[in-house]
């Protein structure tokens, strides 16, 4: 099951398929470019059936590391689609006009990480109070 | 007719998660909802920066207070996930046991509070009565009523004591007749169906949008349960099925609650069988964990629990991520209130089973004059006064 889904997201976007890392038999992480995500997304969404859990954010001092983690529940299976976005100016297309539920996880990689998520419909604050500073990111490594 | 804004929350000493739901409504009926939260952030995801990995067991442990043995569970399968470790048997039946006893004093928790919400107390008294023996055998076998303190990287930290397991087998006996009493009253009572069914209805659609999870995807179909899809601790060794039903109402998701606590009796009491002849270890003795990612997944009483570990090689991780259930149930509220009755809304927001000492905190302001209408007490008494008015019709 887990390598039909990876077969047809092989399939689908072939040579934009950066890497393919299975650590186990029901956890697969597959790296892409950030500018396919949003298309990579709607397609194990739509197509494939697959339940974005969350999103990770990652501060890895070079890049901003994104982590979309789908479930696809009839097999136990985690692919997580792993995207690397420029540190200075992180910036990605959202995916909430696709996923409904990715309103709040954006949200708060948002004002955790400082992405700007290209598109969100309501990009404010979900987790830090009002009265945070601007421009301070909790979750990055100064 | 004037449109007024009713804040729900956030506050009160009881809560576990604070939240906010802001209701713009035309008379009775809710037009819509805004939902805020965020009261409660304590930055434990940083925090477990700084902790070992056996500190950070603890920690995550004090995520939810309710759900307490959850994220310890879905933080020990990230870390046997990234160490790639095999568990001893008899620790998996121990963990089980610990996380469905955990589920049955969260849905009767919920129960009780479900009934006192809409006007049935006794069913809160007596749902509350049967959640103490639940807390009795966790004091007995852990030490603790809550924060058990059980989950270890490998294992579980204490063992069950073989003599005590007939004792443990009678007081879980007994909870089924308390179980019979509620499904026949929840059943039987046209009162209740009257309050509950097509009521803040769920529909299949937007349980998938919204990537909801737990008893509220359940209730409207979706057969999602990561203890039969993602299979960990004893749940594959034992004979349990996963509870749905079809119509995504509140009565659904009643009704999946109470299935469920069957459920987790028959697991428990497999697995104390399994108690009794599987002996050995209970712990896996790890000594370090290597560089790389974990990913690992518990079913909490509310649904899915995610914990994402990313380790360098040292004792602490380098970023830990943790998702809860009710993060992906909360937002499904902007569906499931919207068109019903403000006398409804205190039902509807409680059965995704968040945390409802929010509705404590219920006043309604008039939007033009500031003017506050209803306490938390006056929206719980609207709902009970419901209740009342269906019964004396009934009559």
């Amino acid at each position: 099951m887990a390598e039909e889904i990876l077969a047809r997201i092989k399939d689908r976007f072939s040579t934009r398929v950066l890497k393919v890392f299975e650590k186990s038999p029901r956890r697969i992480y597959i790296d892409f470019d950030s500018k396919y995500v949003p298309e990579v997304v709607n397609f194990i969404f739509r197509d494939l059936g697959g339940r974005l859990s969350t999103v990770t954010g990652i501060d890895t001092r070079k890049n901003i590391e994104l982590l979309y983690h789908f479930s696809f529940d009839s097999s136990g299976t985690i692919i997580s689609l792993r995207t690397l976005i420029d540190r200075n100016n992180p910036e990605i297309e959202s995916v909430t006009p696709i996923i409904r539920g990715a309103e709040w996880i954006e949200r708060e990689i948002n004002e955790l990480f400082g992405v700007n998520f290209i598109g969100h419909p309501c990009l404010k604050r979900l987790l830090l109070s009002k009265d945070w500073p601007e421009g301070k990111y909790p979750l990055r490594r100064e | 007719m004037t449109k007024t804004i009713i804040p729900v929350g956030p506050y009160h000493p009881l809560q576990e998660e604070p939240e906010f739901f802001k209701l713009l409504v035309e008379g009775e009926k809710v037009l819509e909802i805004e939902i805020e939260i965020g009261y409660n952030h304590r930055g434990i995801e940083k925090i477990a920066e700084s902790k070992s990995y056996d500190q950070v067991i603890f920690l995550v442990e004090r995520v939810c207070g309710i759900c307490s043995t959850s994220h310890p569970i879905a933080c020990v399968n990230a870390l046997e996930d990234l160490a790639d470790i095999k568990v001893p048997e008899r620790a998996l039946y121990i963990r089980s046991i610990i996380a469905e006893l955990e589920r049955l004093h969260s849905h009767l928790l919920w129960l009780g509070l479900a009934g006192h919400f809409i006007g049935y107390n006794t069913v809160w008294m007596w749902a509350w009565k049967y959640r103490e023996p639940v807390l009795d055998i966790f004091e007995k076998i852990t030490g603790n009523r809550q924060h058990y303190a059980m989950m270890k990287a490998g294992g579980v930290r204490r063992d069950i004591d073989n003599n005590d397991i007939p004792h443990i087998m009678k007081m879980v006996d007994n909870l089924l007749p308390a179980l019979d009493l509620f499904m026949g009253a929840v059943m039987d009572d046209p009162v209740i169906a009257a309050r509950t069914k097509g009521v803040g209805v769920l529909t299949r659609e937007d349980v998938i949008e919204y990537g909801a999870v737990g008893p509220t995807a359940r209730a409207s179909g979706v057969a999602i349960d990561v203890r039969k899809d993602d299979p960990y601790a004893a749940y594959p060794l034992v004979e349990w099925k996963v509870i749905t039903q079809e119509e995504g109402d509140v009565f659904a998701k009643i009704v999946v609650r109470i299935l469920e606590m069957y459920e987790s009796v028959k697991v428990i009491k497999q697995c104390l069988e399994k108690l009794k002849v599987v002996g050995g270890e209970i712990d896996a003795k790890i000594k370090e964990f290597p560089p790389g990612e974990g990913i690992g997944r518990g079913e909490a009483p509310r649904g899915e629990v995610f914990h994402y570990i990313r380790s360098d090689g040292s004792n602490r991780p380098v970023r830990y991520k943790i998702r809860a259930p009710s993060y992906m149930n909360v937002p499904t509220n902007q569906k499931s209130v919207l068109g019903g009755s403000v006398s409804d809304a205190t039902i509807t927001l409680a059965a995704v089973d968040p945390c409802y000492c929010c509705t404590e905190r219920v006043a309604v302001v008039d939007r033009k004059t500031g003017k506050k209408g209803l306490t938390g007490q006056d929206l719980i008494k609207l709902s009970q006064e419901k209740t009342a008015r269906i019964k004396r019709d009934l009559v």
